[in-house]
């Protein structure tokens, strides 16, 4: 259900350019080192978790601070079930786990205040880490477990499918009246509410909807790092990241947060190589100069210079 | 069987004394300020990690300590208050706006100190002794260091509701917490009291950190879980309440321990299952509007 | 078509409505005035769902909606504009009122049946020339008029209109009124907050006063400019 048709003319130039792009990624196994296949799972990684992130936060305003949540999620779901079923059974389980967890939390916290979500979001991932620190110690005696084994390229593949999928959701979603209505609930969420917009059950919806995504890539991320604990799976650092890529890249459109993610998931790789012990720090301190002085992110400032440049007023990109 | 319960009834004290201080600490912040400084608990941190270098590399008293972290706190939260959110005040469109633009910078926050304190002190876990003499206490035996932290809660915590009530200062604070409009229209300086409150938070959560580093080892990661307890405690006690956060933390506190002796480990858990309570009964906390 | 029992609803310890009994018929066109801080307000919220009263019932079209969430009771035909106005003001005008279509009563259309009912409600309204334009840059004039072309998008049987003249000048207050009209000519009824006294009288076929969250007269428009009450609670403000 489209809101605005598209507009052929406009679009087949990006388009083909998308196209070829994907084309490119998808075959990158079959020409690239396995450095480069390696360091490009990380970078679509990030693409997922932060592009999920935008799909539920952009629109509506609400700041979760829970991707690292559903990430550990995806990730233990992956070693508790990884030697049981096969592969995709494994991703689409880490995908569910994450969705049920989000339409709790959802369920909980939605209907409130934006701020007792994002407490709440940004709590979470230390209380499961510490249920299951105390699960494993008092019940399996042993901490962590050890997930299976799964090759570079197909692990490339399987979160090169994930980004696919997100993306075309994330893309319905928008150009849908939900994406409408995610829009409204961000502007006067009472005023979207006696429109008819039964916001709580929308909020959380799309709250479950983008932690899919989250919970399928700890899933198959998981396999890479063969042996996982409380610790390594629930680290906040990955509700970190989405929101430093989104907010540096912009949150307007889609470029903005894909080109937010592919600049710091390269960067992270160049910098914990070189500066292990200053990246957070460098991280950080961006995160706060682009809330100061860049509120529109990166693509904005492009899409600000080009107005400039361009002269007179452009029509407002519906995106 | 009365020992038992009295020493877990002591150290639930011990602990609330504790979570007192780090949530009032917050409750200003966020309360005043409006700023909900996710990165509170790092400032516990410092002021812990600080306390254990001057002990142990200048043999500085810990408690003179306190004098020390306090003040140097004080200072850092108000020039950060200064430099960051009142730059980010004036640039945010609405109080939502500064409410998730404040939120989100604080969270830059958190990982620009945790990853100095990891430079400055690397991730070993350190520890030192200071007063580790038993006390006895009703026939049960407390460390003589535990006590002096609950005492020093108790002091801190009461000191500063009075400077809240009785002061002039504490009186602009409150009113300022109201409504700051009003507040700036009646000769209140608005600005400086949002910083001084930013700066006193700070100051309350480095104060809470050297109690901590006495009675218990502590490392440069230790703060997120303080940051999500002093939020637990600052929503039980009512979002924007100041004597709400302390009678809450000492609520806290007890369940902490009351849940530690039956099941260790889970009382981040019972704090949550508090929380969840909480947001399905009464979001507003137990004093809060 | 909508009536209410005892309404009371406190906030803190004061009482903002308080025991009020109300009815609007079917094809009416109701008033209701009162002093700053009388309650109009609130009263509005605790029909339309935003709020939820400590005690009383409220009944629309026989069903009992006390305590509804608002988009039920939209869903149900009820259509409400606000006092400060919001129109989502990153979005068109046409998108503003499309969600009315999308999410109100007749929310299985498809995009171009949308379309269609859009831009004739736009032109009932008289905003046909700028649907693409974001709200946020309408006169207030105009953005009153989004907001009541967004609650008419949702087909409503009731309309719940929120001072939809404060801040306006007499032209635009005029062609305000002349709006009203042709809305309960649609079949619509109409249940409106106002302050502007002129508008009032001539629009309304009853009025109903607050004060201090209490009813104190109820009638015609001309029982209620002669009422002795209501001229003194206005005269002693």
């Amino acid at each position: 259900m489209s809101i605005a048709r598209v507009d052929w003319k406009k679009v087949w130039a990006p388009g083909s350019l998308l196209i070829i792009i994907l084309v490119l990624l998808a075959t990158l196994s079959l020409y690239a080192s396995t450095y480069t296949v390696i360091l490009l799972t990380s970078i679509l990684m990030y693409v997922v978790l932060t592009v999920s992130w935008v799909i539920f936060s952009a629109p509506t305003g609400y700041v979760s601070l829970a991707p690292a949540a559903f990430f550990g999620v995806g990730i233990y779901t992956s070693a508790i079930l990884g030697k049981a079923l096969p592969l995709p059974a494994v991703i689409l389980a880490g995908g569910l786990a994450s969705f049920c967890l989000a339409l709790l939390v959802g369920a909980l916290t939605l209907r409130l205040r934006g701020i007792y979500f994002a407490i709440f979001t940004f709590g979470l991932v230390e209380l499961i880490k510490h249920l299951l620190l105390w699960y494993e110690i008092k019940f399996t005696g042993t901490r962590g477990r050890f997930v299976i084994v799964v090759d570079n390229d197909t692990i490339y593949h399987v979160m090169f499918a994930i980004l696919v999928i997100l993306l075309l959701t994330a893309y319905l979603i928008r150009r849908s009246k939900f994406g409408l209505a995610l829009r409204s609930i961000g502007e006067y969420e009472d005023a979207a509410a006696h429109t008819g917009v039964n916001v709580d059950a929308l909020k959380t919806v799309t709250f479950a909807i983008s932690a899919v995504f989250i919970g399928a890539a700890g899933a198959i991320m998981a396999t890479r790092w063969t042996y996982i604990d409380p610790y390594i799976a629930f680290n906040p650092l990955f509700s970190f990241m989405p929101v430093l890529m989104a907010i540096f890249g912009g949150m307007g459109q889609f470029s903005g947060p894909i080109l937010g993610a592919a600049i710091f998931g390269y960067l992270e790789e160049v910098l914990l190589t070189k500066f292990p012990y200053y990246y957070m720090l460098i991280f950080g301190i961006i995160l706060i100069v682009t809330i100061l002085y860049l509120p529109e992110g990166l693509v904005g400032l492009v899409q600000k210079l080009w107005r400039r440049i361009s002269g007179g007023k452009r029509a407002h990109a519906g995106g | 069987m009365i020992v038992t319960i009295l020493d877990v009834v002591i150290a639930g004290l011990l602990l609330g004394g504790l979570y007192a201080l780090i949530a009032m600490g917050l409750s200003l912040q966020y309360g005043v300020a409006r700023v909900l400084n996710i990165s509170h608990g790092e400032f516990i941190m410092l002021g812990a990690l600080t306390t254990w270098s001057l002990f142990t590399a200048f043999h500085i008293n810990p408690l003179v300590s306190l004098a020390i972290c306090g003040p140097v706190a004080f200072v850092l939260g108000f020039v950060i208050h200064r430099t960051l959110f009142k730059r980010l005040l004036s640039s945010s469109a609405s109080p939502g706006v500064f409410e998730s633009n404040s939120m989100l910078a604080s969270f830059g926050l958190l990982f620009i100190i945790q990853n100095i304190a990891l430079i400055a002190w690397g991730p070993e876990i350190r520890g030192y002794s200071y007063l580790r003499v038993p006390v006895n206490l009703a026939g049960a035996l407390f460390g003589a260091n535990r006590l002096i932290t609950l005492g020093f809660a108790i002091v801190i915590g009461l000191a500063f509701y009075l400077f809240l009530a009785r002061t002039r200062l504490g009186k602009a604070i409150r009113a300022a917490a109201q409504d700051p409009t009003t507040a700036g229209l009646m000769g209140v300086n608005i600005n400086l009291v949002l910083a001084l409150c930013f700066g006193f938070g700070a100051a309350m959560a480095s104060m809470a950190g050297m109690l901590i580093s006495l009675c218990y080892p502590v490392h440069a990661v230790i703060g997120l879980e303080y940051t999500i307890i002093a939020i637990i405690v600052v929503v039980l006690g009512g979002l924007g309440s100041i004597p709400g956060s302390f009678i809450g933390g000492f609520i806290l506190g007890l369940i902490g321990s009351i849940v530690t002796y039956f099941e260790p480990g889970l009382a981040l858990a019972a704090y949550y299952a508090i929380f969840i309570l909480l947001l399905l009964v009464r979001p507003t906390g137990l004093m809060g509007k | 078509m909508l009536e209410g029992e005892a309404v009371t609803k406190y906030f803190g310890g004061l009482a903002a409505v308080w025991n009020v009994d109300f009815h609007v018929d079917q094809g009416e066109i109701v008033g209701l005035i009162g002093p700053n801080g009388a309650g109009k307000t609130t009263l509005f919220n605790l029909i339309s769902g935003a709020l939820v009263p400590k005690s009383g019932t409220i009944r629309f079209k026989g069903q009992n909606i006390t305590g509804l969430k608002p988009h039920r009771i939209c869903r149900m035909g009820m259509g409400r504009t606000f006092q400060s106005v919001k129109v989502f003001p990153n979005m068109s005008v046409l998108e503003n009122v499309l969600l009315g279509f999308l999410f109100g009563r007749s929310n299985s259309m498809s995009s171009a049946e949308a379309a269609r009912e859009a831009t004739a409600v736009l032109e009932f309204v008289g905003l046909s020339a700028v649907k693409a334009t974001p709200a946020k840059d309408l006169t207030l004039a105009n953005q009153k008029r989004v907001e009541v072309a967004r609650a008419l998008a949702t087909k409503p049987e009731l309309l719940l209109l929120d001072e939809l003249m404060a801040g306006l000048n007499p032209t635009e207050v005029a062609q305000a009124m002349e709006l009203v009209t042709r809305i309960r000519e649609q079949g619509i009824t109409v249940f409106m907050i106002e302050h502007v006294m002129k508008a009032i009288m001539s629009v309304c076929d009853r009025i109903m006063v607050l004060h201090h969250g209490e009813k104190i007269a109820e009638g015609t428009p001309q029982e209620i400019a002669t009422s002795k009450t209501v001229v003194e609670v206005y005269l002693g403000e």
